[in-house]
């Protein structure tokens, strides 16, 4: 397990170092820079500012720079918000979508992982019918169409929920339940698909033979089996949620990691869009080598060879 | 945790009744009749032999008496299990727990799938006492440790915490009888458990399991499909024949004087050792099935060209090393062997012995590490395609399993014409057409199966086609991997006698190479044993029965079960 | 048990599973009639789908609008139908570029087996953490809405899983026995690849295909939403979902019909693509 971690993590610094090229040289080469939008800025003045961000040196020069920069921990300055560093902007929107996130996964999990039991083991009955047709509709409904709806009924109608912004716990609710809605269809899905498939193997059929209660087979011997799959999806998917939806963050006002992201890439604020993919592409490294942890715990045949 | 009125206070005085017991399976493609109305009993302390070849209904018969059949498809159309009482048909699920694994247990055929490999063998052998409440976990664990030394699995001593993939086969399939008798049941149902072991570790396991039984007296429903090995154990055989019980006697009678034609069938057409024929006695002979035609007659055999026959293969020094992450693995380990033209040389061995990668080594499948193969007196060495096409025209292999040697997306024609395209045999596609069809005729099919997949055909048609395939480019050589080894003993009967008419046909060589030394001692001119990646003896085919030199051979004819030694056995 | 059936190869034995299967068959006409209402609305509707009529706005369903109209007086019907045409087809284009390449990738790395497998295995594992939607985002923001791009950079996240599976599934395949004894045979690398591989793949490309669709619509509809899709006046369903969603109190109708259309298209390729899974593989059939 520690030669995983290690391989691992040595294969996250070139990966970092990919990203971070990439980033650069894409926004680099796109058309427009930080500052055209802004109207009526005299050109001397624009000039002025393009060298103070060391806009005017060559292209590969602001990239060693910028490389520079970054071992020693510094994301630079935002070009939107000069008084701003990348890093405080991160550190103020991260902890939203964090909160945001974590309770979307919760739900998530509370509504995926359970149903998903049921339907499998409930198979070609209405306990299985039902949560399936559901999860079919939560996994074709756009979040973007969800939340709408989900405003529409419970904000507008029956005024339980704020619709927007973050400011109190009550605001968590709505957002929280459209993401959680989504991915809990999801896993739905693969929970039962994975169950079905541990519930098949010749195992199950010992552990019938041997007196087990459908309560023991499903929870001691189908589960370990049947969840991996999911635990799979997961890693990626609480990096998404956490990193900030993008869309659910437009939807509700929400102050968080995506949206600042996309605005930032609109703006063309270089510094900005570096920070903040740097940021996910190492979340998703951790939590993809923590998914790989936990199969590996769950499964003990992959644990010797690696 | 006081016993359900239903059960019986005295359960060791418990016999089964099987009464008209009728199962169907019901698919899109229409109903199957499993098991069609049959009877049969087990006495307390009895040793039951259900004896079948595939789609006998055996298994079936097992698995319906604790209701562990697969309840869509399959369906118990009528019939009654009476056990102690009771009709095991007519409970429902939470009385069913009740008996499995406590009073009727049962054990499988693959102990690698049928354990679960997320949990460590202790505790699923302490399962059983905790499912039923017998004692708490703590105390289960105890006993479960004490079982597994009393089966032999010693290695629990040193790795109580060990999973299943950490054991060897027999290893496994021990555990599984600890853990079925781990709660001392009156019935013991074992579907075909020795059937996926080596020879010599399927007489330890078997030996352990009658031991076990007799010491708690729970009798056994043995089910095989291995006649021989049936008689080793059972005190009554119960012989089924497409759903229906043809014959049921004790196991002396049913040697000495079988009375049903399949029973007389299946008894005659196993190669056994004390016996030395040209031709396997076929069930065909005994009652018309009307499965396959007649192949073609054999010619009257000549005898075997003497030794100053030339050698057609050659492998001098052979070494054949895998990489793995366990480290060097030296699975051919400096072997040297010789085949005469026109004969057959068998390769005998135990899984992991080599002998599979031997043979797929002589025609470079797989690559050597070192030594040397000769063709014809001639190197086997240098690449590029030309070389390639040239030798491989000349040395052709036959796989084991039927239902993976055949591309499942290609016509039997396609599949038959197209080695023809490759080595440009034949100057039309008509005239390759002929040839294919010939063949066809020569393994005792027909033109009309040209146009029809693999999936639409038999275990014993589908190993016909391989043999067809492996003829098209008229090689000299052909390597047998095992190629009977997945089939019925009646279905192994007719492929065996294909293969040796085609031998004198055509004046072919061939490697056979299999586990069962009666099988190879029925092909063979001369025979080598393997072990470990070495040949550890070679001689004729009777003085290796007659007079086997090395401890491992002599360990090897030992383990065969006595009724499957000799053709008349003392039973 | 096999006297004398006609000849029937795997393909059409899968396609007699599919029929039986009722929600398959409905989801698959369900399917061909959106696509068929997508390619022939534009022609037949009255009006065009960019013609304003700033007279006419936020005009409820009528007969002279079925759909109504939106913000700038324009027909739904037209929209909506049109914007069928620009969603499917950027679905099916973008999954045809990720099959495409990821079943070549994954075909050569699982047939070529060792350090070969082995390294492009390792490059699909650190683009796997490349956070692709980042980049597709960057990509399209920074380089404008071309149509092209779309669907290529949709194309690009995708073909990862899909060399995932086609990997492992050649993988499997060539250490199939009847693969050995192509070998056997002398055939060469590429005759067995394209003869003997690619054939057996098709089942599970097919079920991945169908599967990925939805996937693919679903990321071009964030991106609409983002306002990375299409360019105005051309609608995806996406875009139409968007517009619809800012204007739901005043006209509900505006989110109403695409977000039907689209939803209804996503539930028949999911519902298709598990029935095909079935259909392909009926190991839940369970026969004895």
């Amino acid at each position: 397990m520690k030669r995983l971690i290690f391989f691992r993590l040595l294969q996250a610094i070139p990966t970092m170092w990919v990203i971070a090229t990439l980033t650069f040289f894409m926004t680099r080469f796109a058309p427009g820079g930080p500052f055209d939008a802004e109207k009526a800025i005299p050109e001397e003045i624009k000039i002025k500012m393009e060298a103070h961000f060391g806009l005017d040196r060559p292209l590969l020069e602001q990239y060693f720079i910028y490389l520079h920069n970054l071992l020693q921990g510094d994301l630079g300055p935002s070009f939107k918000y000069p008084e701003w560093e990348v890093s405080e902007l991160i550190a103020t929107a991260f902890p939203v979508s964090l909160t945001l996130g974590t309770f979307s996964f919760i739900i998530a999990l509370i509504i995926g992982i359970p149903g998903g039991m049921i339907a499998a083991l409930r198979q070609n009955t209405w306990m299985d019918y039902l949560p399936m047709s559901l999860s079919m509709i939560g996994v074709c409904l756009p979040t973007f169409v969800l939340g709408p709806l989900l405003i529409f009924a419970l904000s507008n109608q029956l005024a339980i929920f704020p619709p927007l912004g973050w400011y109190r716990p009550s605001d968590w609710v709505l957002p929280s339940l459209t993401l959680g809605l989504f991915y809990g269809a999801y896993i739905t899905r693969l929970t039962r698909a994975g169950m079905l498939e541990a519930l098949q193997q010749d195992f199950i059929r010992t552990a019938r033979a041997k007196g087990a209660s459908s309560w023991r087979i499903l929870t001691q011997h189908a589960a370990r089996g049947g969840l991996l799959p999911v635990v799979t999806f997961l890693g990626p998917a609480f990096a998404g949620l956490i990193s900030g939806s993008f869309v659910i963050e437009s939807i509700f006002f929400i102050p968080g990691l995506g949206k600042f992201f996309v605005t930032a890439a609109f703006n063309r604020d270089y510094t900005m869009v570096l920070g903040t993919v740097l940021f996910y592409a190492s979340l998703i490294i951790t939590l993809n080598l923590v998914v790989d942890l936990l199969q590996a715990w769950l499964d003990p045949k992959s644990r010797q060879s690696r | 945790m006081p016993l359900t009125p239903n059960l019986p206070k005295n359960p060791r005085m418990n016999h089964l009744n099987i009464q008209n017991l009728k199962v169907n399976f019901h698919s899109r493609e229409g109903i199957v009749q499993a098991v069609d109305k049959i009877n049969l009993t087990i006495h307390a302390g009895e040793v039951i032999g259900l004896v079948g070849e595939s789609g006998s209904g055996k298994s079936v018969t097992c698995s319906s008496i604790l209701q562990l059949l697969p309840s869509p498809p399959a369906r118990i159309e009528s019939g009654k299990i009476q056990w102690s009482g009771i009709d095991l048909l007519r409970q429902n699920d939470q009385t069913m727990q009740r008996i499995r694994g406590k009073e009727i247990s049962m054990i499988f055929q693959d102990p690698m799938s049928c354990l679960n490999p997320y949990i460590p063998i202790l505790d699923q052998v302490a399962e059983p006492l905790v499912i039923h409440q017998i004692c708490d976990t703590k105390l289960a664990k105890e006993k479960a440790r004490e079982m597994l030394l009393e089966v032999g699995v010693q290695r629990i001593l040193d790795h109580p915490n060990a999973y299943p993939h950490e054991f060897s086969g027999g290893m496994r399939q021990r555990a599984m009888i600890a853990m079925a008798l781990i709660t001392e049941p009156s019935l013991l149902l074992a579907d075909e458990p020795t059937t996926a072991l080596d020879v010599t570790v399927q007489a330890k396991v078997l030996s352990i399991l009658k031991n076990l039984c007799e010491k708690l007296s729970t009798s056994i429903l043995f089910v095989s499909h291995d006649l021989g090995l049936v008689a080793e154990l059972a005190d009554r055989v119960v012989v089924m024949y497409r759903g229906k019980v043809v014959e049921q006697n004790d196991t002396h009678s049913i040697f000495t004087h079988p009375k049903h034609p399949y029973v007389q069938a299946l008894i005659a057409c196993r190669p056994t050792l004390d016996v030395s024929e040209e031709r396997l006695p076929t069930v065909e002979d005994f009652i018309h099935s009307g499965e396959t035609r007649t192949p073609v007659p054999l010619k009257s055999s000549e005898p075997n060209p003497t030794s100053d026959q030339k050698n057609l293969i050659e492998a001098r020094d052979l070494i054949v090393e895998f990489k793995t992450d366990q480290g060097v693995i030296r699975a051919v380990d400096k072997v040297s062997l010789s085949i005469k033209s026109g004969q057959t040389h068998g390769l005998v061995g135990e899984s992991g012995s080599g002998k599979t990668t031997l043979g797929r080594t002589l025609l470079n499948l797989i690559n050597k590490t070192s030594g040397e193969i000769w063709l014809n007196q001639e190197k086997v060495s240098g690449s590029g395609r030309k070389y390639n096409l040239g030798f491989r025209k000349s040395m052709q292999i036959i796989f084991q399993d039927p239902y993976a040697s055949l591309n499942p997306r290609l016509t039997i024609e396609q599949t038959l014409i197209e080695p023809m395209i490759v080595h440009q045999i034949g100057k039309s596609q008509n005239e390759r057409l002929d040839r294919v069809i010939s063949l066809l005729e020569e393994v005792g099919l027909g033109a009309e199966h040209l146009t029809r997949y693999p999936h639409q055909f038999s275990g014993g048609q589908r190993q016909r086609i391989c043999v067809a395939r492996a003829l098209t480019t008229e090689p000299q050589f052909i390597v047998c991997d095992e190629c009977v080894s997945a089939m019925d003993v009646s279905v192994q009967a007719q492929v065996l006698n294909l293969l040796k008419s085609l031998q004198v046909n055509r004046n072919l060589t061939y490697l056979f190479i299999s586990h069962d030394l009666g099988v190879v001692k029925f092909m063979s001119d001369e025979i080598s044993v393997m072990q470990n990646g070495c040949i550890v003896e070679t001689g004729s085919a009777e003085d290796i029965y007659q007079n086997p030199q090395t401890g491992y051979t002599k360990q090897l004819i030992d383990s065969i079960p006595a009724a499957n030694r000799s053709a008349s056995p003392i039973v | 048990m096999t006297s004398n059936p006609p000849s029937s190869s795997l393909g059409r034995e899968a396609w007699s599973r599919l029929r039986a299967n009722r929600m398959a068959m409905i989801s698959l006409f369900i399917l061909i009639a959106i696509a068929l209402i997508s390619l022939l609305g534009p022609l037949i509707a009255p009006h065009s789908y960019e013609q304003q009529d700033l007279d006419r706005i936020f005009e409820s369903p009528s007969k002279d609008h079925i759909f109504g109209t939106d913000n700038l007086g324009r027909d739904l019907f037209a929209r909506t139908t049109y914007g069928g045409r620009i969603s499917l087809s950027v679905g099916l284009l973008a999954t045809l570029v990720s099959l495409l390449i990821g079943v070549t990738y994954g075909m050569i790395s699982g047939y070529a087996g060792g350090k070969l497998d082995a390294c492009m295995m390792r490059m699909v594992d650190v683009l796997y953490s490349l956070p692709f939607i980042i980049f597709v985002i960057l990509l399209m923001v920074m380089f404008g809405r071309n149509f092209l791009l779309l669907f290529l950079a949709i194309g690009a996240v995708e073909w990862l899983t899909m060399a995932r599976i086609t990997r492992t599934q050649t993988l499997n395949l060539r250490r199939a026995e009847f693969v050995e004894a192509a070998r056997a045979l002398g055939f060469s690398d590429t005759r067995i690849l394209f003869r003997h591989i690619l054939p057996n793949l098709i089942g599970p490309i097919i079920v991945y295909a169908t599967l990925t669709i939805p996937a693919v619509m679903l990321l071009e509809a964030v991106l609409s939403f983002l306002g990375l899709g299409v360019q105005a006046p051309m609608s995806s369903w996406g875009s139409l979902i968007k517009d619809g969603a800012e204007k739901m109190d005043a006209a509900p109708w505006l989110i109403l019909f695409p977000g039907a259309f689209f939803c209804l298209t996503l539930f028949a390729l999911n519902f298709l693509g598990d029935g095909l899974r079935d259909a392909f593989d009926p190991k839940s059939s369970k026969e004895p």
